[in-house]
């Protein structure tokens, strides 16, 4: 019952952030919202610049000084007078890129100034996804899941960022700049959402074949529907009663699925790919490609390669019973 | 047997009337037109002119690449390309429009135009020149041969480990990339050494150092960039291919490599390379203006000296290309400061063309039409590089569209809109006839409005969340039309260059004579005839002011007392062009070609084995040895 709820409630959110999600100018947070306060400004300074200098240039190009019948000829007086604006000008585009480095300095102070973070996600990149850890001081309550990461809103959240395979970039505009995960070094960003949403972001770093389609979500929940969460998540997957889903399981386990993925509660325990023990409590599914749907999971399940081609998960030959099993298993990870 | 004999007469050109001048002078420098002449030919005008129309082709290919691209942007989700196909085709755009047009085309009018600029009869090393062409052509061809055979790199031009390492990309797709990076770095390193030394030793005499044309000052300071800048990724591209080949672990982490320190040495290389684009233009804008204004550009001295301040501060913000990879915050910040910096020198260059445009009464031809743009594209470009400066701001933009908008505009506003300028601007020089103004006009035009509808909307796209280097985008992201736009933009550019090329063709054939000097411009490549003769100049003039054909409105002075039965030219001192010796320039030889094949071979095959350098270097010592080997020429016997 308790994930029906958030599940409505996400469905919910999902519909009212889908207007400019995944936006730089649309900031949900106060990071955001400061650096896009600091792209209007020098956004401004810069264009009033450019203009000034197009005013100068036009005036310059259409007032048709006196033709000279010698180019050596020229007049000692108006050649001081460039000199005057010239030097004029240089001094002001200094005094203009001092202000605007010392302004750059002081956002950045305050941007990645590190804040005792609520909670702490550790997030691995990898082709083409997302493993993401929630770290707690007991491990059994440690909690994994992939591409979706929720946070508790107006708290600060540390996302500690790496990555196995190649370089990778998390970046999710509307709540904070982005930030590399490379491979055999840690980096680590802050950031708070300030509203309950859904927040899309999406790999920023060229990483190979499917780094287009290397999406995520970022679902900020109130305080207590996030613990909610984050308690259902430590559980194990819960063991299917009706036969359809029993079956299912058997051919998670029997086929190829097994060798990638882990769902807890069962012999299924690889790490190789997404964690999918609460698979269908997710709101999207191939890396925030896809909507989570009965009919999306079973496109998935039987061609992945044609909807992300070159992505590590194979085509597993199934036949369409077999299928169905599947995909109401995958359906009831709840 | 008639040159030994005419050499110990030892025949100068003091005495001699125009008509014997001339033809002795051209059976010295002439290129022959047998096959074998041809392929052996040293003048830097046929080196420039071959060196010209590669570069050329090579922007044909990468422009294609780029339509295709955007075709398949157009749409979301759109199925035209796959990704295998998008990641080679903007690997090999990238690679192509930098490495394979770029830079070579900024070196090609400098092979062609600094020697006549500067009043001598061939470039300095003028074997050397010869060969850098061949090695160019063959890494361009070798990089497209590997791409219409299926194995064209994927990893983008900056190839980061660990994608391009071994494990992530088995096959052989990032070597090509690596030595095709090898091939182009000999070649550019090879002409920065003939310009520097052009510039330095072979002026004319009483071209002092401030009476030197901004064109080859810009040229010059660019050759030095090429030379502290290249070697960096010539390192890179060489340890890359050590990982690769022979399993060594330079950039591995598991192995206590670091993948971090390739951005470091690329980007080193990297952030000059901007620059070594973007100072030749410079040059051409100064040049196009000074004869367009009728005046000479105002402030020589100041512009000459940002030339190098931004020489010397482009090797102070390969960091700027760092600054989400989590460098220490402070540490970014002064990198900050130091990009923010740049636009100061940058900015004074502008000021000073705007202040020549002010005093003047502008000639609207097709090449200030080009210099116009470039002042309206440009600007825009190094505003949004400030933006982008900041660390804080670029943690939103770094590796979005709006970084793509920004370096086209710099590269495209700052270099290739230059370029075309001084195409229309040189053209003349180069085959003696004009190209159409009509169609010069209609292709500024379109040039002009099909960039900034294809690169304007991409800055908003950026600002909206999309990434750089992706083959598709869904749907719900809301990017359609914007990337539509820009699709509509980027194929009105293409019909701009298209026009180019009609204009070209069709100018060369029947375009209006040009004469020695059509646009009544100031400097000493316009004092001969168009197209220059084989020996450019048949007295070396003497050079008595900053733009000597404004100086001299009657006839040039010239200095006498070259043999003409020999390939000689003047040598001088560095800063006052003061006349030393006379120097023999090197004979017409197939040896730079044979060379640069065998080195081609061995490149090729390292790529396939280690012992391909081994047994590659036996060829590679023949060529070279018959190259240098003594003729016994008559400066020797001297």
């Amino acid at each position: 019952m308790r994930f029906r709820l958030i599940f409505t409630a996400g469905l919910v959110l999902w519909l009212t952030g889908c207007s400019g999600q995944q936006s730089a100018l649309n900031p949900q947070g106060p990071h955001a919202e400061h650096l896009a306060n600091l792209f209007w400004v020098f956004t401004a300074v810069c264009s009033a610049i450019w203009l000034a200098v197009m005013i100068v240039l036009v005036i310059g190009l259409a007032r048709r000084a006196p033709a000279r019948l010698d180019p050596l000829q020229l007049d000692r007086g108006r050649e001081r007078r460039s000199v005057i604006m010239v030097s004029g000008t240089v001094v002001g585009t200094l005094l203009t890129v001092i202000a605007l480095t010392a302004l750059s300095f002081v956002s950045q102070r305050r941007l990645f100034a590190p804040d005792k973070p609520a909670i702490t996600i550790k997030v691995t990149g990898l082709q083409w996804w997302w493993d993401v850890r929630y770290e707690t001081d007991s491990p059994d309550q440690i909690v994994t899941t992939a591409n979706e990461i929720y946070v508790p809103v107006g708290k600060p959240v540390a996302v500690k960022l790496t990555a196995t395979d190649v370089i990778h970039s998390f970046w999710v505009p509307s709540l904070m700049g982005k930030l590399d995960l490379i491979p055999g070094q840690e980096n680590e960003l802050q950031f708070t959402a300030s509203r309950p949403g859904i927040y899309r972001g999406q790999c920023a770093e060229f990483c190979g074949w499917q780094h287009a389609h290397m999406g995520l979500v970022v679902v900020a929940l109130p305080v207590p529907m996030f613990q909610t969460w984050l308690s259902s998540q430590s559980l194990p997957a819960a063991e299917p009663e009706d036969p359809a889903r029993k079956k299912g399981q058997e051919i998670f386990v029997s086929k190829a699925c097994f060798m990638c993925h882990t769902v807890r509660g069962t012999s299924a325990g690889s790490r190789v790919g997404p964690d999918l023990t609460h698979f269908a409590s997710r709101q999207t599914i191939a890396s925030a490609t896809l909507p989570m749907s009965r009919g999306n999971i079973a496109a998935w399940v039987l061609d992945p390669q044609g909807i992300k081609p070159g992505v590590n998960m194979p085509n597993v030959p199934l036949t369409p019973d077999e299928l169905e099993s599947l995909v109401s298993y995958l359906e009831g990870l709840r | 047997m008639s040159t030994q004999a005419a050499a110990q007469e030892d025949v100068r050109d003091t005495h001699l009337d125009d008509a014997e001048l001339h033809a002795r002078l051209t059976r010295t420098w002439r290129t022959g037109t047998s096959l074998i002449e041809r392929l052996s030919s040293v003048d830097h005008k046929v080196v420039g002119r071959r060196y010209i129309l590669t570069a050329f082709f090579f922007l044909c290919l990468g422009g294609l690449s780029a339509v295709a691209m955007r075709l398949q942007l157009a749409r979301p989700e759109a199925k035209l390309l796959g990704p295998d196909l998008y990641n080679q085709l903007f690997t090999m755009h990238g690679t192509t429009m930098m490495f394979l047009f770029a830079v070579p085309v900024m070196e090609a009018f400098a092979v062609y135009f600094v020697p006549l600029m500067v009043g001598t009869r061939n470039i300095a090393f003028p074997r050397l020149n010869a060969f850098s062409y061949w090695i160019f052509l063959f890494g361009g061809l070798f990089l497209w041969v590997s791409f219409l055979l299926k194995v064209g790199p994927d990893v983008g031009w900056f190839a980061y480990v660990p994608l391009s390492g071994p494990e992530f990309s088995p096959g052989k797709r990032a070597d090509v990339w690596a030595q095709m990076i090898t091939f182009t770095e000999i070649s550019a390193l090879a002409v920065a050494i003939e310009i520097i030394v052009t510039v330095f030793k072979q002026r004319a005499p009483g071209m002092t150092l401030d009476r030197i044309p901004l064109f080859v000052w810009a040229m010059l300071v660019t050759s030095f960039l090429i030379i502290f800048a290249m070697p960096a990724v010539m390192v890179a591209s060489t340890m890359l291919i050590l990982d690769r080949l022979v399993g060594t672990h330079f950039f591995n982490p598991a192995e206590g490599g670091d993948s971090l320190l390739w951005q470091h040495l690329f980007w080193f290389f990297g952030h000059p390379e901007v620059y070594i684009i973007f100072i030749p233009a410079t040059g051409m804008v100064s040049a196009i203006i000074a004869a367009f204004a009728r005046r000479p550009v105002f402030g020589y001295l100041p512009l000459v000296l940002s030339l190098i301040a931004v020489g010397f501060l482009s090797f102070g913000l390969w960091v700027h290309h760092m600054f989400v990879t989590g460098l220490p915050q402070l540490g970014s910040a002064f990198f900050t400061a130091s990009s923010m910096l740049i636009a100061v020198p940058n900015g004074l260059q502008i000021f000073c063309w705007v202040a020549t445009l002010w005093d003047s009464r502008p000639v609207f031809k097709t090449p200030l039409l080009f210099v116009i743009g470039f002042f309206f594209i440009f600007i825009i470009g190094g505003m949004s590089g400030v933006m982008v400066a900041s660390v804080p701001i670029d943690t939103q933009v770094h590796d979005t569209y709006f970084v793509v908008a920004h370096f086209h505009y710099v590269l495209i506003g700052g270099a290739v809109f230059p370029l075309l300028g001084a195409v229309y601007f040189w053209f003349p020089k180069i085959t003696g006839r004009m190209l159409s103004e009509r169609l010069g006009k209609w292709n500024f035009s379109l040039a002009f409005v099909g960039f900034n509808v294809a690169f304007f909307p991409m800055h908003i796209l950026g600002l909206q969340g999309m990434p750089r280097r992706v083959y598709t985008y869904l749907p719900e992201m809301g990017w359609g039309s914007l990337n539509l736009l820009s699709s509509a933009g980027a194929l009105v550019l293409f019909t701009s260059f298209v026009l180019l090329l009609v204009n070209v063709i069709l100018s060369a054939r029947r375009g209006p004579t040009a004469g020695e000097n059509p646009w009544d411009a100031g400097t000493l490549e316009w004092a001969t005839t168009s197209p220059p003769l084989p020996y450019n100049f048949s007295r070396i003039p003497f050079v008595t002011h900053r733009e000597p054909l404004w100086d001299n409105r009657d006839s040039l002075p010239v200095i006498t007392g070259l043999s003409v039965d020999t390939r000689e030219t003047v040598s001088g001192t560095l800063t006052e062009a003061f006349p030393e010796i006379r120097e023999n320039s090197p004979e017409p030889s197939i040896w730079p070609l044979l060379a640069a094949i065998a080195v081609a071979g061995t490149f090729l095959g390292s790529i396939f084995t280690p012992w391909a350098v081994v047994w590659g270097s036996i060829p590679v010592a023949i060529t070279l040895t018959c190259w240098f080997w003594p003729k016994g020429t008559p400066e020797d016997e001297k």
